[in-house]
């Protein structure tokens, strides 16, 4: 399993990395409206004529980066608020507790659209990034600060205060390496929440204003009743391209567990 | 007739590099109805690989080498692990690994776990029967049976739970019962208690014979019949318990016997024997004898022979130079 | 022949645990005080209470109620009292991070002195520590916890003790886990801290042979509460509490019945 994840995974990347050198991009004008696949543009052209293999890979890039970015701000904050809280205790760990479930609370969805259509100008594929990041914090935090709390009561964390270390010292050398593994499969399904969240805010209009992503690739495909008029070229292929990447990362994340547990594997 | 024979049981592991690591050398003992038979040693000795080839388990890396092993006059070598796991363990031979309980499954109550064993093993059984039966069985332990089969593990007490373990163990009525370090890790006051229990289901013959592991030979002096010590994957002594406990001969018996620590008055004065070192690596061919470089007593001659068992005293020693 | 100097007092402390109707009181209204080079024992079966007591001296917790203190004073810097109190644990395993080395874990200890000495007295440190317990420094080199055997890992815990030198020890369960032969070794290198070092020793155990053989003085605990105090001689030959008599009578002894009624083998005249 953890293989085919590996597999697919990988193949997105290489493709959102060499396709650029195998395919020429460009964003000009090559056809007529919604020209079906043929000949060198085997993905068809879309309503204003672009090729859709060129768009398809800039917003593979897109979302990849959106999903990343998102992945890397939410597992970052997430680790750091729920290692600090778990280890802690005490009316440190009620605040933070406090202030994670408020965040939980209000609907990530909402405060995502609400931001987004605030910037009427200048929304980037980074501001998307950070925005989703900043919001979807929460999980990470939770499953993090319970692992935190579990360990605190080991004896090797008792024997490293003995030694002297302060707090900072112990959550990074004393506790997180022990948390490493959780932590990665936390910040692979980060990942793949990104980049379905980017898509889903992409296609209800409110996505990056300056690039190409799959979101937008569907919500054209929507804005010009592609799927009204069987243009099935307009949405298949960044559907499918969403779902594998998500699919495959899920893959991942499942087969992390027998990765690092062995006894699951049998 | 004897319940179990063992005879010249010879065990090896196979590591990743095609080395082979002798565990367990030339074992042989029987042993009749009634009896327990208690294998001391230091961790590393062998008692764990001898315990899984005493199942004819044997599953890679860990293989057989030579000999044989016989519950009721039948053979449990070169049987596939599938036959063994159906036809053997529970039924005939029960283990009760190290440690066990803690090993038992946190999210399945006491009762659902006995019933997975019996259902297993006796196809076609209803469940109605079964939980009569379990309640029978556990009415004898002396814990509130109730209580105890309607619980998860984590709620019960360390001894509760290693009574349980043994409960189930011997749901099948098993002929040998072979338990490793069974009350190592509990304190004093439970370790009684769960001897007491074992004690109990011997006499009521709900087992016939078994094996007690351990490193503590005072516990050994009054749970066991006979004693066998291994070091270093052989017998170096086996005799009756009077005889190894207040009469040893080999001098690796002789410091186990002087590590001990008793509460006598007058006893403080005296030191208990430590022995520096480690066991040899089995993997490589060791000449002469196995215990010669941490024996207090030994002689240039030690490194080079090999020691056989021989008869002195009465019981088996292997040592050439015993008294 | 001990010095006046009190080591540890309790004035009537008690530790609890939850509350309302799962209130657990793991220490109850415990009155002692210890001298400087004694070792003490705190003998009991699970449950007792004696590793609350523990943490207590070492620091990590604070008694709700009564007067806890050290050299006359109650802990108010951790650091600076763990400069001076320190432990070993039970299971050696669990008290060291398996993904560092093991001599880094050892060096790592210095942090709790005030000042730091230069890398090459630490290594000097290291490596006698090392030979105090009788491990030859190569011998260690590059491994993780892992690779050890659980004596040499025991060692591990006291070759630490031996590195920062404190005044006292509090020994949790020291010798539980490893066989009645390394058993014997552990105790001698206790035995060679206190000599060397002068240390006031709190042992703990639920084997009274044990504690017997080690202590100067032994406390019986039961419940949270110390059912009996006294010499070892004292505690073992004429013992006052029923508690303590159930523990002196759960030890197998080999020259006494243990299970009334129950003898694999006859004793010998």
């Amino acid at each position: 399993m953890f293989v085919i994840g590996i597999a697919l995974f990988f193949g997105t990347i290489l493709i959102a990395l060499v396709g650029p050198v195998i395919f020429t991009i460009t964003m000009e004008r090559v056809g007529p409206q919604y020209a079906p696949p043929g000949g060198r543009y085997f993905l068809g052209l879309n309503d204003l004529g672009q090729d859709y293999i060129s768009l398809l890979i800039r917003g593979l890039q897109s979302s990849l980066y959106v999903g990343f970015l998102a992945g890397i701000i939410a597992t970052t904050l997430g680790t750091l608020i729920g290692i600090y809280g778990g280890f802690k205790g005490g009316w440190v760990d009620d605040f933070l507790n406090m202030v994670t479930n408020l965040f939980i609370v209000i609907p990530s969805f909402v405060i995502l659209i609400l931001i987004s259509s605030s910037f009427k100008e200048g929304r980037s594929l980074t501001l998307i990034g950070i925005i989703i990041g900043m919001t979807a914090w929460t999980w990470s935090a939770r499953s993090v600060r319970a692992q935190s709390s579990a360990l605190k009561s080991k004896d090797h964390i008792a024997l490293a205060k003995m030694n002297g270390a302060n707090t900072l010292k112990v959550l990074l050398v004393h506790i997180l390496p022990y948390l490493f593994s959780y932590v990665f499969m936390v910040f692979i399904l980060q990942v793949a929440s990104g980049i379905l969240s980017e898509a889903a805010i992409s296609m209800i209009g409110l996505g990056p204003l300056d690039t190409v992503s799959l979101g937008t690739i569907l919500n054209q495909a929507k804005n010009t009743g592609a799927l009204g008029d069987g243009v099935w070229w307009a949405f298949i292929p960044a559907s499918v391209i969403i779902t594998v990447i998500v699919f495959a990362l899920y893959l991942i994340n499942t087969s992390m567990e027998g990765v690092f547990n062995p006894r699951l594997r049998k | 007739m004897a319940i179990f024979e063992v005879d010249h049981l010879s065990l090896h592991y196979l590591t990743r590099f095609g080395q082979k690591i002798h565990a367990v050398t030339d074992v042989s003992f029987t042993m009749e109805k009634g009896k327990i038979l208690g294998i001391a040693g230091e961790s590393g000795c062998g008692k764990s690989t001898l315990v899984n080839g005493l199942m004819g388990l044997f599953i890679p890396p860990l293989y057989p080498t030579s000999g044989d092993v016989r519950v009721a006059g039948e053979s449990l070598m070169n049987r596939s692990p599938k036959d063994i796991r159906e036809n053997v363990l529970s039924r005939k031979v029960s283990m009760i690994p190290q440690g066990a309980f803690n090993a038992l499954n946190p999210t399945r109550k006491v009762k659902d776990i006995a019933a997975d064993v019996m259902s297993a093993h006796m196809k076609g059984i209803d469940k109605s029967h079964i939980y009569d039966r379990l309640r029978e069985r556990f009415d004898l332990f002396g814990m509130d049976t109730n209580k105890v089969l309607n619980s998860y593990p984590i709620q019960l007490t360390a001894g509760e739970r290693q009574r349980s373990v043994i409960g189930i163990s011997t749901l099948l009525n098993p002929q040998m019962v072979i338990a490793d370090e069974p009350t190592s890790a509990l304190d004093v006051t439970t370790q009684k208690v769960v001897i007491k229990l074992i004690f109990d289901l011997l006499e009521k013959g709900i087992f016939s014979t078994m094996i007690f592991i351990t490193h503590e030979l005072p516990l050994l002096r009054h749970v066991a019949h006979d004693i066998a010590i291994m070091y270093a994957g052989e017998f170096v002594e086996v005799g009756t318990t009077e005889q190894i406990v207040f009469d040893p001969r080999h001098p690796y018996t002789k410091a186990l016997m002087g590590a001990m620590l008793s509460a006598e008055p007058g006893q403080r004065q005296r030191k208990p024997t430590a022995i520096e070192g480690a066991p040899p690596n089995l993997a490589n061919a060791i000449q002469g004898c196995r215990f010669a470089d941490r024996c207090p007593a030994a002689r240039a001659e030690c490194k080079v022979n090999k020691q056989e068992i021989r008869i002195v005293g009465e019981r088996q020693v292997r040592c050439d130079y015993a008294q | 022949m001990h010095n006046d100097v009190t080591i540890f007092s309790a004035d009537h402390i008690s530790c609890t645990f939850g509350s309302g109707k799962k209130i657990v009181r793991a220490v109850d209204d415990v009155s002692f005080s210890i001298a400087s080079e004694e070792i003490v024992s705190l003998v009991g079966g699970s449950g007792c209470g004696k590793s609350v007591l523990a943490k207590v001296m070492l620091g990590l917790i604070q008694p709700q109620t009564g007067k806890f203190l050290y050299k006359g004073k109650t802990i108010e810097n951790q650091i600076k009292h763990w400069r001076e109190v320190q432990s070993v644990f039970q299971d050696p395993f669990s008290c060291f991070n398996q993904f560092f080395t093991i001599r880094s874990q050892l060096k790592d200890s210095f942090n709790v002195m005030e000042k730091k000495p230069s890398n090459k007295e630490m290594e000097d440190r290291v490596d006698q520590a090392l030979l105090a317990v009788n491990i030859k420094p190569p011998e260690i080199e590059g491994k993780y916890p892992f690779e050890l055997s659980g004596g040499q890992m025991q060692r591990m815990l006291l070759a630490r003790i031996f590195i920062l030198r404190p005044q006292v020890l509090i020994a949790d369960e020291p010798t539980s886990m490893v066989d009645a032969c390394v058993r014997a070794n552990i105790l001698d290198y206790l035995m060679k801290l206190k000599e060397e070092l002068k240390m006031t020793i709190v042992f703990i155990t639920h084997d009274i042979g044990l504690a017997y053989y080690v202590s100067d003085r032994l406390f019986i605990m039961h419940k949270g509460k110390i059912v009996e105090q006294g010499a070892p001689d004292d505690v073992t030959l004429s013992p006052k509490s029923e508690h303590t008599l159930q523990l002196l009578d759960d030890i197998p002894d080999i020259h006494k019945e243990w299970i009334k009624g129950r003898a694999t083998s006859t004793v010998p005249a």
